[in-house]
C-alpha cells in the first residue's frame, strides 16, 4: 500500500492519472456521440423501410379490398426478418396479423407511434416478455387500423455492441496504460532511490563517491553528470581546503615548538635569559606576522574589503610604493628603477594594492640580493582594456614547473626557505588581484630564464564596469 | 612638576587589563579600568582621562558604539580602540565610529605605550605651531625649511615629512608602524626595515655634520628625537 502511494507520488505516475482521467473523459463523450448517432441512423432507416411498405400495403388496400390486403400481409408476414403487422377493429381489438398484444390505447389514432413501444409476439413463452417497435398505424376508411412496425430489437443490439467494443478497448487501454506507467514509475523511483543512496554516502564524508549513471544520455544521466561535476569541483576545494590547513598546522606548529624550545631553554639556563626572552618575542611577532597575512588574505578572498574600493590614483600608489622601498634596496646595492604612467586611475582599494606591490618589491629586493644585474624594474603602463603593473628583477626566478605553485600559500622554494618570510606573500598578491578582477602572471626576465617577472594585469574601470 | 597621564582602559579579560595597569604604572601613566562597555561610558563621561583604551569586543555595550555615544554626548577624549580583528576594513569602521587610533591584537605594548603617550599629547609641538624646534634644529612647516645651526639643510619632500612628524612628537618615542602611517599612510606591515633605511638618511643629513644626535633609536620600540640638554617639558 505504501510502495503504492510512494508511486503515486512521482511525477511520471501523476501526470499519467491526469491524462488518463482526461482522455476517459473524451472517450466516454465519444462512445455517447458515437452510439447517439448510430441510433438516429437506424431509426431513421426503419422509418423510411415502414413508411414504403406502408404506402404499398395503402395500394394493395385500394387496388384488392380488404381481402387483398389480407393476403398479401400473410405472404409478407412469412418472409424472413418480416416486419410487423396488424390489423385492428375501430376500437383496438386485434383482427390479425403478427403480433400477439400491443399497448393499449396505441392504436386509437393513425399516423407513427411518438416513441417506441413494447409488444408481445405469439412465440414469447411468458407473459412478461415484450418486444419493442416503431410503427405506422393507417387507418383505412371502413374504420379498420392496419398497423405497419418495426421490432427495434436489431439497432439495439448493434448499439450494444458497438459500446460494448468501445468499453472493451477502453478498458484495455487503462489497464495498459497502468501497466506501463507502474513500470515507468517503478524504474524513476529506483533510479531515485539509487541517486539518494549514493548522496546519503557522500554527505556522510565520502567525497570519492559519484551519483550512478545508466549510460543513456536521458533526463536522469545529465542530472547525475552536472551533479558529479559539482561533486568532483567540491572535492577538489576540500583537498585545497585541507592543503591549506596542513600547511597552517605545520607552518604555525614550527614556530610555535621553537617558540616553546626557547623558553624551556630560558627557563633553565642561567644568566641569558634577557637574550633568550628578546628571541622569544622575535619568534613570537613572526608567529602574529604569519597569522595576520593568512587572516588578511582570507578576508580578501572572501571580498569583505570590496566595500572600501574606490576610485584611486594607480600611478600615485606605485610611485609611493617605489619611494618607499628605493632606500631597501640601495642598501642591498640594488638600483630600483620606476617607469611609471602618469594619472592612471583604477578602481581599488589604496591600502591592498599598495601592499601586494610591497610584497612584490620585498620579494625582488630579498630574493635578487646577490644578482650580476642589480636592477629591479617597476613599470607601469595603461593599455586599451587593462593597466599592466610589472615587476621584474635579475635574480635567481622561479623555475616555470613552480610558478603556479608558489603562490599558493605557505609554498617556498627550497632555496629560499633561508630567507625570512611567512610564505604568503604572493598568495597575497593573487587574492588582491582576484579582487580587483585581475590576474597574475609570473615568466622570467630573461630568455635563459633567469630572473623573475610578475606582472599584475588590472582591468580598467571601463572595462571592469561594463563586464 | 609634570602632571601625570591618567588613562581610561576598557577591556573585559581582567587579567589583560591588570598587564596593561602595570605596565602603564611603570611608564608614569595613571590608569582606571572598567571591564564593561556601559560601566566604560559611565566613567568616561563623569571624569576627565587623557586617552581612552577600548577593547572593541566588550560586553554589555561594544567599543564602537562607546565611543559614537561618547562623541554624541560631546566627549572628545581621545581613543585608541584595540581589537582582535584588526584589518584595513575594520579599521575604517573603527576610525568611522570616533576612534582617533587603531591598534590590531596582538601589539607589543611598546607600540600601544608609544601610540597613547602620541594621543595624550603631553610633549611635542602643539599642532598650531608653524616653526617646530628641537635644540638647534629647526622646522618651518611653512616655507618647508629646515635649518640646523642656522645652516639650511636641504631635504626629500618625504624626508621633510618624516621630520615633521617626528618633531611635532619630539621626546615621544614614535614606532615604525606610526611613521608608516602618518607620513606614508599605509596600515600594512612592511616587513622588512624599510622604514629604518628611510629613518637612518635623514638621520646622515641632520647629523652627519652636527653635534649632538638627536634622533635616535630606542630598541625595541622605535624612534624618538629629542634634544638633551633640554629638560622634558
Amino acid at each position: 500500500m505504501s510502495k503504492v502511494s510512494v508511486l503515486f507520488r512521482t511525477t511520471a505516475v501523476r501526470l499519467s492519472a491526469l491524462y488518463l482521467i482526461l482522455f476517459s473523459l473524451c472517450a466516454a463523450i465519444l462512445v455517447f456521440y458515437v452510439t447517439g448517432m448510430s441510433e438516429r441512423l437506424l431509426q431513421q432507416q426503419t422509418r423510411e423501410a415502414i413508411a414504403t411498405e406502408a404506402l404499398q400495403i395503402e395500394g394493395v388496400y385500394d387496388r384488392a379490398g380488404i381481402s387483398g390486403l389480407l393476403r398479401s400481409l400473410e405472404r409478407r408476414a412469412r418472409q424472413p426478418g418480416a416486419s410487423l403487422y396488424v390489423i385492428a377493429g375501430p376500437s383496438g381489438e386485434i383482427l390479425a396479423g403478427n403480433v400477439a398484444s400491443l399497448e393499449p390505447g396505441l392504436l386509437d389514432s393513425g399516423g407513427w407511434t411518438t416513441e417506441p413501444f413494447h409488444y408481445r409476439r405469439f412465440t414469447d413463452e411468458s407473459r412478461t416478455d415484450s418486444h419493442v417497435a416503431l410503427a405506422q398505424i393507417l387507418v383505412l376508411d371502413n374504420g379498420l387500423r392496419v398497423l405497419v412496425g418495426r421490432d427495434l430489437q436489431e439497432p439495439e443490439k448493434l448499439r450494444g455492441l458497438v459500446r460494448q467494443a468501445l468499453v472493451v478497448a477502453l478498458g484495455t487501454m487503462v489497464l495498459g496504460a497502468l501497466v506501463i506507467w507502474f513500470g515507468i514509475g517503478r524504474n524513476a523511483l529506483k533510479r531515485i532511490d539509487r541517486m539518494s543512496e549514493a548522496s546519503t554516502k557522500i554527505m556522510a564524508g565520502d567525497l570519492s563517491q559519484r551519483l550512478p549513471m545508466s549510460g543513456s544520455g536521458d533526463e536522469f544521466d545529465r542530472l547525475s553528470e552536472s551533479l558529479n561535476a559539482m561533486l568532483g569541483r567540491i572535492e577538489k576545494l576540500n583537498e585545497g581546503l585541507k592543503q591549506v590547513s596542513d600547511n597552517i598546522a605545520h607552518d604555525l606548529k614550527t614556530p610555535l615548538t621553537r617558540l616553546r624550545n626557547k623558553a624551556e631553554a630560558a627557563l633553565a639556563g642561567s644568566g641569558k635569559q634577557n637574550a633568550a626572552l628578546e628571541e622569544i618575542i622575535a619568534e613570537s611577532d613572526q608567529l602574529i606576522r604569519t597569522f595576520n597575512a593568512l587572516l588578511m588574505i582570507s578576508r580578501v578572498e572572501a571580498g569583505s574589503a570590496v566595500a572600501e574600493m574606490s576610485d584611486v590614483d594607480l600611478s600615485g600608489i606605485v610611485a609611493d610604493c617605489v619611494e618607499l622601498y628605493e632606500p631597501v634596496a640601495e642598501e642591498n646595492a640594488l638600483r630600483l628603477k620606476a617607469d611609471i604612467e602618469p594619472g592612471v586611475l583604477i578602481s581599488g582599494n589604496r591600502e591592498l594594492i599598495g601592499q601586494a606591490l610591497g610584497n612584490l618589491i620585498d620579494n625582488a629586493v630579498k630574493y635578487a640580493e646577490k644578482a650580476d644585474n642589480p636592477l629591479i624594474q617597476v613599470e607601469m603602463k595603461k593599455g586599451d582594456r587593462n593597466v599592466v603593473l610589472t615587476v621584474a628583477d635579475h635574480g635567481p626566478g622561479v623555475p616555470e614547473g613552480m610558478r603556479s605553485e608558489v603562490v599558493k600559500r605557505f609554498v617556498r622554494l627550497d632555496e629560499s626557505r633561508s630567507k625570512p618570510g611567512t610564505g604568503l606573500g604572493l598568495s597575497l598578491v593573487e587574492a588582491v588581484m582576484e579582487m580587483h578582477h585581475g590576474t597574475l602572471e609570473l615568466a622570467a626576465t630573461e630568455p635563459d630564464g633567469q630572473g623573475l617577472t610578475v606582472r599584475m594585469v588590472f582591468p580598467t574601470a571601463a572595462t571592469w564596469r561594463t563586464e | 612638576m609634570v602632571t601625570r597621564m591618567k588613562i581610561l582602559i576598557v577591556e573585559d579579560d581582567l587579567e589583560a587589563a591588570a598587564y596593561l595597569a602595570k605596565a602603564f604604572r611603570e611608564a608614569g601613566i595613571v590608569s582606571d579600568h572598567a571591564s564593561d562597555g556601559e560601566s566604560g561610558l559611565f566613567m568616561a563621561s563623569e571624569n576627565a582621562y587623557d586617552v581612552l583604551v577600548v577593547d572593541r569586543m566588550l560586553p554589555r555595550r561594544d567599543g564602537l558604539s562607546l565611543i559614537s555615544e561618547l562623541r554624541r554626548r560631546g566627549v572628545h577624549t581621545p581613543a585608541l580602540i584595540l581589537s582582535a580583528l584588526g584589518q584595513v576594513d575594520d579599521r575604517v569602521t573603527g576610525l568611522r565610529a570616533g576612534g582617533d587610533d587603531y591598534l590590531p591584537k596582538p601589539y607589543a605594548f611598546s607600540e600601544l605605550l608609544a601610540r597613547v603617550e602620541v594621543l595624550g599629547r603631553r610633549k611635542g609641538a602643539p599642532e598650531q605651531d608653524m616653526v617646530y624646534r628641537v635644540g638647534d634644529l629647526e622646522l618651518d612647516r611653512l616655507s618647508h625649511s629646515v635649518r640646523r645651526q642656522g645652516k639650511e639643510i636641504p631635504l626629500q619632500p618625504r624626508e621633510f615629512r618624516l621630520l615633521e612628524y617626528l618633531m611635532k612628537n619630539a621626546g615621544q618615542v614614535v614606532t615604525r608602524t606610526m611613521l608608516l602611517e602618518n607620513v606614508w599612510d599605509y596600515h600594512f606591515d612592511p616587513q622588512t626595515n624599510v622604514i629604518d633605511v628611510h629613518v637612518s638618511r635623514l638621520r646622515s643629513k641632520i647629523e652627519k655634520d652636527f653635534d649632538p644626535p638627536l634622533l635616535r633609536t630606542v630598541r625595541g620600540a622605535g624612534y624618538m628625537i629629542k634634544d638633551d640638554r633640554t629638560p622634558d617639558t
